[in-house]
């Protein structure tokens, strides 16, 4: 069974069409990269995924679960990240995640014993009481990836999670996604305009105009993959 | 069902942080209504007598007419400021933390109304507190005969803030709840004037007073102070909640703002 399987899915705003046709699928486990220029319609798909917006036409199927037809199945198996911050910043890192085990229905003593394993996992129990307004943004996106982790889902989205850090923290924040991947074989899609944060053994999807335009293992690009990504983010249609 | 106690607790529990953390908030909440009693109600009461109505036995002062209708100022407020806090988490982003939980849309909005309201009954009762040492003194039991009336009138008013916020683009464009909707609803009502004197001055302001919302809930709310129960203003309230209630629901979609801009 596949973590991720996306069919015929297409949207559109109005008259533009954000997403056209678009398909693909991801096998559990799996780093994958969706890397796309600036208005690709990255951040329509995690709105679809996330049902932020309604299906128009095509199915998402997650861990086999249709999000058209079972959805609490499907969004049970989901954890996110978006681009933009979601964290209440005038609560406390430990108020904003038991918030989100309280959406997810989790009892109040698992929430607890939950919390405090992944801020000790992301390395911010030293900070759970502090308001998140004192974080900086590298320990705001671990929390929100501790927030994220929470209810235990087995495919995690994030958004273009490292808009706005630093590079020193852009990379910690990959590396340790990354890790999380091997480590708890979570199936990890990221969503990235920028082509240093694809590594070789990553799935990579390449989206331009609503349109899958290229798919395979990042090394089966070789050094190719900063020309297909140049040609992606010009005008056409690039092939691994 | 578990499931869903534990998500309603954690939304009635951030509510109740939010507003700990906003005392300023709480304080506007009552100088408003106080500002109405101490001041204005001390000005106007030798201009204003007040007859003997329904529900009052005999005559009564004016502070003593308008606590409920400042009651329900404050529970209006109330409900246009959550709308206003749904304005503003849905641009902040903040809102897709709520829609992203498994739990059914209708639910997670209906909890995010019921915590809205219970938080504007803390401020109705601390506002009535402070009106019992003023001297407004309801029977003590007519505290409690109110609570269902209050809180059914904060649902009523927060399921209208709700249903207003779908439609409000913009923050920016909030300005206009506030002179559209609620300067109309609260001064075209029974809150700060009985409905007889309404007429006394115009038929058609009358009526636009007695078909008003607004005043059924302040009636809801002034009888059940005084442990009496009036069915009609019930029954508008019941009805109207369950009315806005749902078509909150219906027309709230995250997408219909993306789209528009789109349009």
């Amino acid at each position: 069974m596949n973590a991720l399987e996306v069919s015929e899915l297409a949207f559109a705003y109005g008259p533009r069409q954000a997403l056209d046709e678009l398909a693909f699928s991801l096998r559990p486990g799996r780093f994958a990269a969706l890397l796309g220029p600036n208005g690709a319609g990255k951040s329509t798909l995690i709105a679809l995924l996330t049902r932020l917006y309604d299906l128009q036409a095509g199915d998402i199927r997650i861990f086999g679960h249709s999000l058209r037809r079972a959805p609490r199945q499907a969004l049970r198996q989901l954890g996110v990240v978006f681009q933009q911050s979601t964290l209440d910043l005038d609560l406390s890192v430990q108020q904003n995640l038991a918030y989100h085990a309280a959406l997810h229905g989790l009892p109040r003593r698992e929430a607890q014993a939950r919390i405090e394993l992944e801020l000790a996992r992301q390395q911010l129990g030293e900070r759970r009481h502090d308001k998140v307004r004192e974080l900086n943004g590298g320990h705001r996106r671990r929390v929100e990836i501790a927030r994220a982790l929470l209810h235990r889902p087995r495919l995690l989205l994030l958004d273009e999670a490292s808009a706005g850090l630093d590079p020193a923290s852009r990379l910690a924040l990959g590396r340790h996604v990354r890790h999380l991947c091997q480590e708890h074989q979570l199936t990890v899609l990221w969503t990235t305009h920028l082509l240093d944060e694809v590594q070789a053994g990553d799935q990579l999807l390449m989206l331009r105009q609503g349109r899958l335009v290229a798919e395979g293992r990042a090394d089966q690009f070789g050094d190719d993959l900063g020309a297909s990504f140049e040609r992606l983010t010009a005008a056409a249609p690039c092939q691994p | 069902m578990i499931v869903y106690w534990e998500c309603l607790r954690g939304i009635v529990l951030r509510e109740w942080l939010r507003f700990v953390l906003q005392r300023s908030r709480f304080l506007s909440a009552l100088v408003r209504p106080l500002l109405w009693l101490l001041v204005f109600a001390a000005g106007f009461r030798a201009a204003l007598g007040i007859a003997i109505i329904a529900p009052y036995d005999t005559y009564i002062t004016y502070e003593t007419y308008i606590v409920p209708g400042l009651a329900c100022m404050i529970l209006l407020f109330n409900g246009m400021q959550g709308s206003l806090a749904m304005v503003y988490d849905r641009e902040m982003g903040s809102m897709r933390v709520l829609l992203t939980s498994p739990l059914p849309r209708a639910f997670l909005l209906a909890s995010k109304l019921l915590a809205t309201a219970l938080i504007s009954l803390l401020q109705v009762y601390a506002f009535l507190a402070i009106a019992w040492v003023y001297g407004v003194q309801p029977p003590p039991w007519g505290l409690l005969s109110a609570l269902p009336a209050l809180l059914l009138v904060a649902l009523l008013l927060c399921a209208l803030g709700l249903l207003l916020s779908n439609g409000i683009r913009q923050l920016e464009n909030f300005a206009g709840v506030m002179n559209f909707v609620i300067f109309p609803l609260f001064f075209l009502s029974s809150a700060l004037y009985p409905l007889w004197k309404m007429r006394e001055a115009s038929e058609w302001l009358y009526w636009l007073c007695a078909l008003n919302p607004f005043s059924h809930a302040v009636e809801l709310v002034r009888f059940a102070l005084y442990q009496r129960l009036n069915l009609s203003a019930l029954l508008v309230c019941l009805g109207l909640t369950a009315l806005f209630a749902l078509l909150a629901v219906l027309t709230f979609n995250p997408q219909h703002a993306a789209l528009r801009k789109a349009g």
